[in-house]
């Protein structure tokens, strides 16, 4: 819809596509007490500003739908609802989308599906005993549903935190198994972390400018959750909580998970990995106007890491009821019959420009800047992309 | 890039990060093979020897074979002519993470002066001996510490210890289960 602003802007001729109903992933694809990351007054799509009481509070998925929804009647979007997209195969002169409600020709197609269509759940998934219940981000909708009894989260992002916490307030006991991790709190010398990283310039870094692209559009959602508290949600925070932290998970072997020895390790890189972060902000402050209105810089207790950690969990014996796998997402491009994905299933695409003649994507991590994998981050892609599709146009 | 062309810690990086490149391409070319054979000589006591190996689609052999000697302590009532196979879990520990420390280094522009490891495996050998059931055979942990003198912050230089373990093998060796086979021919 961001696209359609600016092809409207450029009276360029064009649809959008969605498979259900706008915002379809925010209605029925996340978990109930999911709040956005970003604070209100960072959620910005092109002409449209969050204009509520609470500009540094988080959006709730109804909120976020409703805010979506009326983007959509504000950009006159001509947005064909129910309509899934089934095959795009490449053209004479452009592209034809086969849909459930028939077919159309186009001349360029801009990819808008998301990153996170499906979850990515580890093969060993498949060697869990039938007694556990596995579920996906997908599945899960609040603790209440989960059976009684111990509850293994696999995934230390944003998400594998904020589930562990929440069941784990349940009564049910939470072990977490962390992989590599990004450690960050909520609140930075007042200011929120992702004021900081807006302010600083650290969004704005253009993918090109990135030192190791294919790791940054890989890398795991940041600790954080967005709450009215404004409370960080660290291994720390969790530790508190009671959750027992355990390595990545490595193998099922006789009925028993077995975890990695090297959880120190990643924790060590993840603490690190947050000095620099704040040491940056810290020196970014000083040349700033803005270094006066903060509070003293200050540095985080590093995380505490078990004297052992558990190398095996048996999942025969009821103490694990559920394994929630919070290990990430993957795009579905099972219906672009267009040479342009690779072998690990990403889009190749160059900034948005998909290596197909006028075929383009929006809407992916670190697609053109650091910040495009947020909701405020598609301004300023969707404007770089659609001018390279009208330039495609008039060639 | 001044800084890391002016510093030497005697690695390579330039190949290593032309090998990466190469072999993202090529990922029958990056499958290696390393072999090793062992000898009982009597006792608990052996000598095992390495010498060739095979990758890049190639066998290749080492400039030479190598000799590793094994066996018990005299606590173990053995001959004690060489040390203990745990021992070299130990030596592969220690040298992969030194060697990660310096090719970090070099890749980060950190001059290395000194890097000493010390190992530490902590191994109850009740498991071993059949003593209890619920010790395992394995050490029950391993702690390494370094001393690393290099033109370089704290925090950099652990940033270096860190990276080193993150893209080591025998860290991940002994961190993660492996699929063992053993067989008779």
């Amino acid at each position: 819809m961001a696209a359609s602003h600016f092809l409207s802007e450029r009276s360029v001729d064009h649809v959008v596509l969605e498979r259900g109903e706008v915002a379809n992933s925010w209605r029925r694809e996340r978990w109930d007490s999911l709040r956005l990351l970003t604070p209100n007054w960072q959620s910005r799509l092109p002409g449209h500003h969050y204009g509520g009481p609470d500009p540094d509070g988080y959006m709730t998925m109804p909120e976020v739908v409703g805010f979506i929804d009326r983007f959509a009647a504000l950009t006159g979007a001509p947005v064909r609802t129910g309509t899934t997209v089934t095959s795009v195969r490449r053209t004479d002169d452009g592209y034809r989308v086969t849909t459930d409600q028939g077919e159309l020709a186009c001349r360029t197609v801009v990819i808008a599906s998301g990153a996170c269509n499906r979850p990515a759940v580890p093969a060993l998934s498949e060697a869990v005993p039938d007694e556990v219940v596995q579920l996906t981000p997908f599945d899960y909708r609040n603790p209440g549903r989960l059976p009684d009894g111990g509850v293994l989260v696999v995934g230390a992002s944003a998400t594998g935190v904020q589930l562990a916490a929440e069941i784990q307030r349940s009564g049910r006991p939470v072990t977490l198994s962390a992989g590599e991790h990004v450690r960050m709190p909520r609140v930075y010398r007042g200011r929120d972390v992702l004021w900081w990283m807006d302010a600083a310039g650290v969004w704005d870094q253009r993918y090109d400018e990135v030192p190791d692209l294919t790791r940054a559009r890989s890398l795991a959602s940041p600790q954080l959750v967005g709450t009215r508290e404004r409370a960080t949600l660290d291994l720390n925070a969790l530790t508190e909580l009671g959750v027992e932290l355990v390595g990545r998970a490595s193998m099922v072997r006789d009925g028993e998970l077995l975890f990695s020895g090297g959880l120190r390790n990643v924790i060590r890189l993840a603490d690190l990995k947050l000095d620099r972060l704040l040491t940056a902000f810290d020196e970014w402050a000083l040349e700033s106007e803005v270094e006066a209105d903060l509070k003293a810089p200050e540095r985080f207790e590093p995380t505490r890491v078990p004297a052992s950690t558990r190398l095996r969990l048996d999942l025969r014996g009821g103490a694990i009821r559920t394994i929630v796998w919070a290990t990430g997402f993957r795009p579905d491009y099972s219906w672009l019959d267009v040479p342009v994905v690779d072998t690990k299933g990403r889009l190749d695409h160059d900034g948005g420009v998909v290596a197909g003649p006028g075929l383009y994507a929006l809407g992916l991590p670190v697609l053109r800047r650091r910040k495009s994998t947020f909701i405020h981050g598609i301004e300023d892609d969707a404007r770089d992309v659609i001018a390279h599709l009208d330039g495609y146009l008039r060639s | 890039m001044t800084a890391v062309d002016s510093i030497d810690n005697g690695v390579n990086v330039q190949a290593l990060l032309e090998a990466r490149e190469a072999l993202k391409g090529a990922p029958e070319a990056a499958q290696f093979t390393w072999r090793s054979t062992t000898r009982w000589e009597n006792g608990v006591h052996t000598t095992s020897t390495v010498k060739d190996y095979s990758g890049l689609g190639a066998d290749h052999e080492h400039k030479a074979e190598s000799t590793f000697v094994a066996d018990h302590p005299e606590v173990f009532a053995a001959t004690d002519n060489g040390i203990t196979p745990i021992e070299y879990l130990l030596v592969g520990l220690g040298s992969c993470l030194t060697a990660g420390i310096a090719s970090v280094a070099q890749n980060r522009g950190i001059q290395l002066r000194s890097v000493e490891a010390t190992l530490e495996g902590a191994h109850d050998i009740r498991g071993i001996l059949g003593a209890d059931s619920d010790v395992r055979n394995g050490y029950n942990g391993i702690k390494v510490s370094f001393n690393i003198d290099a033109d370089a912050s704290k925090e950099d230089i652990e940033a270096l210890v860190a990276q080193s373990q993150k893209r080591s093998a025998v860290f991940d060796a002994l961190t993660n289960p492996t699929d063992v086979t053993v067989e008779v021919v």
